[in-house]
């Protein structure tokens, strides 16, 4: 090991973990260098249940009302859940993390996989609680085969993460062949710079013998990480065996499990080919139903897109490997790019091994731009993940600055003379490199979308309705990469999302736009209830969304309900169960949810957003904000006027036709509000009730507080 | 080349034999469903299943657990496994065995115990080209 100094040592007891849960946390200052156990109440069980429940518990605790993202109370807390680490299902080794988001000002939470928060939660732990902010470079290296806790000084290393993950491992590792049983947490130097940013979260790759990256890419993670002078979180444990978890009934735990990797085994190759390519095999499909993000979400589709089809990916893709981020993933979705030569950059000519792309760094870094070689693709992603920037804010934030280009907004003079072109890779390279170096006109696109309008506003004079407009951001997040011009389901689904438009809440917009099935507002807005609540259990209990409908029983679609995969839905109750021992049914699997979610909507509140105005999205997510947009879905656009607003297009400008689709877009949009308020049992203005509070359990004093300041 | 045992389910009588040999040689205990062999002789035929080491379970084996060793036999070391069961989905003859209370899966591993104890002549170590 390198000769580190010592700043703070702490022991702890090893015990087992019993029925998913250790019944404490780990609380680390990285400032005042206390380090200490909390322990977990049943209070905290009932009413958070884990994993992101137990993050934002005990940041309401560490923040202040008017705590920024800078200030060194200041939290990232990163939750394991009580089904995470268990090896038998797949899709459960996920880590959750919260922080107040330097885009957003209000929590953020990242659903990241990873061997760290299984590790973790087997070294002792049911969350770990990071406040302070260190006088000079720290890593916090959690021991669980022998119970310590340490800050240690960290001077010399590089930052960026697809060298700091290998550097560590090595040194933190017992030996040459136990790589496997060391997790680190890292970010980058974009991270230092920019708060587009996110945080790594590694698993050893015995076979390809390399750290893989899984990220938590939302609302500036890394940035906060960066900010508390805190270089890397390492945990070390070697004692993984299949009953870790101890669960209350391994037998049922590992007979679910085998019937899903049955299936999988059966069925991946039919469906979405998750073991081929990953997520990336939505690419093809966005584009045939006119849902691909191209040129900053003007447009869904584009032959070009060919270019970024999911089998030139698989070209790229080394097959037949076990590609799960943790143990007993069958799905075995995360793909790499094995030998990989950047072109650019600090790693120019050094052969890399690259994570992914999946779907949305295809969007975002790929179609949005222009950008059509999947090669590129493979480059910004690489680079993106190991500066620690977030593809899809990065991606999101680039397009809203090359559509500023083509209007002329910004010119070669601003951009330093980067050539913002569409599609223009080498220029979209420079602009992430110099994020990482922290100058050039990088500083500016990596600042989001939300602070490039007020930047272009004020010195460029650019129209500020025209930025308000074409900037893909709500609550200061950038969208991620569907378009939901033609769902008001999925408009809401994007808007309402708690912490800014990602599509992890919601998915609906073939349910609404393709199918139809979810027709008048009660249906969008009974949809926009029971999906956020389900799809928030995943981040409560340390699991991933994936297995739940990216592989389907051959017999769903004769279901009642083919949406929620109801056997996946019994599956989850049956595990859940196992493992606690704890009765659940698929209502109280809601209630769960709904617990944690209004507690966070109130911490919302509480740190000043929260407000319906914040959950009103920009115009081009609901409709055509340029003639040209117009003008090439024409015979859509020009038919709905006819069909719901019974107007007669006929001998209107195409100026005119579009205030009209506004106005209509606009007020249906509103009406969806309304609905789904009332549905989730909140007020017209967003708040919740207190009866509605009362009734899910989640009238805790400090929660009333905040809600009757609005009330 | 490839060990492995090669049955003969035209020779085999159903007396169960091979499979308490192998239960109580690897887990003491005479029990036909902890032997690496399985013998199905209910409805009238009879089928015998034992890994033919065709390998496949390897490559899909997150931990390395499972590795072929060099007479071609495929070995589970069973300190590496964390018991996630994808080799067990995987095998296309379902000749990797679990068991209740048990977290590590088990197979054939061609040892050849239960040929000494078949009294019919349908079980027989052989090997075959790769």
């Amino acid at each position: 090991m390198k000769d580190r100094k010592l700043l703070a040592e702490f022991s702890y007891d090893l015990k087992p973990v019993e029925k998913g849960y250790n019944r404490r946390t780990l609380y680390v200052n990285v400032g005042s260098k206390q380090i200490e156990s909390k322990p977990v109440s049943q209070m905290m069980i009932d009413k958070f249940t884990g994993g992101k429940g137990f993050d934002l518990w005990l940041m309401w605790h560490g923040v202040k009302d008017d705590t920024r993202w800078n200030d060194p109370e200041n939290e990232i807390c990163i939750g394991f859940g009580p089904l995470c680490g268990n090896t038998s299902y797949p899709g459960s080794g996920k880590s959750i993390v919260t922080t107040i988001s330097p885009l957003t000002g209000i929590p953020v939470d990242c659903n990241v996989g990873g061997h760290f928060g299984p590790y973790a939660k087997f070294a002792g732990w049911d969350a770990i609680e990071i406040q302070g902010k260190a006088e000079e470079e720290v890593i916090v290296f959690i021991d669980g085969d022998k119970g310590t806790v340490k800050i240690l000084t960290a001077p010399d290393e590089d930052t960026n993460s697809h060298i700091l993950a290998e550097e560590l491992i090595k040194e933190f590792a017992d030996s040459q062949d136990a790589h496997q049983f060391v997790s680190v947490v890292s970010s980058g130097r974009g991270a230092e710079h920019v708060p587009i940013s996110c945080l790594n979260f590694s698993f050893w790759d015995k076979r390809r013998q390399v750290a893989r990256l899984k990220q938590a890419g939302r609302g500036g993670t890394g940035m906060v990480f960066r900010d508390k002078k805190i270089k890397a979180l390492v945990v070390k444990y070697s004692g993984l065996k299949g009953d870790s978890n101890h669960p209350e009934d391994l037998q049922t735990l590992q007979q679910t499990g085998l019937k899903l990797h049955r299936e999988i085994e059966a069925g991946d190759s039919s469906q979405c080919h998750m073991r081929e390519v990953g997520t990336a095999h939505l690419v093809e499909i966005m584009d045939d139903y006119d849902l691909l993000p191209i040129k900053n979400f003007k447009y869904g589709q584009d032959e070009a897109s060919k270019g970024l089809a999911s089998w030139e990916f698989k070209k790229l893709f080394t097959q037949n490997m076990p590609d799960g981020c943790w143990y007993g993933c069958s799905l075995s979705c995360c793909k790499a790019v094995d030998g990989f030569i950047p072109r650019t950059g600090p790693y120019k000519g050094q052969p890399v091994v690259v994570d992914g792309p999946e779907y949305e760094t295809v969007g975002g870094c790929g179609s949005n731009l222009c950008i059509w070689d999947a090669r590129d693709v493979v480059e910004l992603n690489f680079y993106c993940d190991t500066y620690g920037i977030d593809t899809i804010s990065f991606g999101t934030s680039c397009a809203f600055a090359m559509e500023c280009y083509e209007y002329g907004i910004i010119t070669k003079e601003i951009t330093g003379g980067i050539d913002l072109s569409w599609g223009n890779a080498d220029g979209v390279f420079e602009l992430i490199h110099q994020m990482a170096r922290g100058e050039g006109f990088g500083m500016v696109v990596g600042q989001g979308v939300r602070k490039m309008k007020e930047i272009f506003a004020r010195e460029y004079g650019a129209d500020p309705a025209l930025l308000q407009d074409m900037g893909m951001e709500a609550k200061g997040l950038e969208y991620s990469q569907y378009m939901s011009k033609e769902s008001l389901a999925q408009q809401g689904g994007y808007t309402l999302a708690l912490k800014g438009p990602q599509h992890d809440e919601a998915w609906l917009i073939f349910m609404d736009m393709v199918n139809n099935h979810i027709p008048s507002f009660e249906d969008k807005a009974e949809a926009l209830h029971y999906f956020p609540m389900f799809r928030t259990w995943f981040g409560l209990q340390g699991l991933c969304k994936l297995p739940w409908n990216d592989i389907e029983p051959a017999n769903n679609a004769e279901t009642d309900e083919p949406a929620k995969v109801p056997e996946h839905v019994a599956n989850y109750v049956d595990i859940y169960t196992a493992i606690t021992g704890k009765p659940l049914d698929k209502h109280e699997l809601i209630r769960q949810s709904e617990r944690v979610y209004n507690f966070q909507k109130v911490f919302c509140m509480r740190m000043g957003r929260g407000r319906r105005i914040d959950d009103v999205p920009p115009y081009r997510a609901v409709g055509p904000v340029t003639e040209e947009e117009y003008l090439s879905r024409q015979e859509r656009y020009d038919s709905q006027l006819q069909s719901k607003q019974g107007i007669d297009p006929a001998g209107k400008s195409t100026a005119e036709k579009m205030a009209l689709l506004r106005a209509y877009r606009e007020d249906q949009y509103q009406q969806l509000i309304d609905a789904v308020y009332k549905r989730k049992g909140w007020t017209p203005e967003g708040v919740p009730t207190l009866e509605h509070l009362q009734n899910i359990g989640m009238d805790l004093p400090e929660v009333l507080e905040v809600v009757k300041r609005f009330l | 080349m490839k060990k492995h045992l090669q049955t003969y389910p035209e020779n085999c009588i159903a007396c169960h034999a091979c499979e308490s040999a192998c239960s109580s040689i690897y887990f003491k205990v005479d029990d036909p469903l902890l032997s690496r062999i399985r013998i199905n002789d209910a409805g009238g035929a009879i089928s015998m299943n034992a890994c033919n080491q065709c390998g496949i379970c390897v490559q899909t084996c997150p931990t390395q657990a499972l590795s072929i060793n060099s007479q071609g036999v495929v070995m589970l070391n069973a300190k590496l496994c964390i018991g996630c069961y994808m080799c067990v989905a995987v095998c296309p003859t379902n000749s990797m065995f679990i068991h209740k209370g048990q977290t590590v899966p088990f197979k054939c591993i061609a040892c050849g115990i239960c040929t000494q104890a078949c009294p019919a002549d349908a079980i027989r170590i052989e090997t075959k080209e790769n």
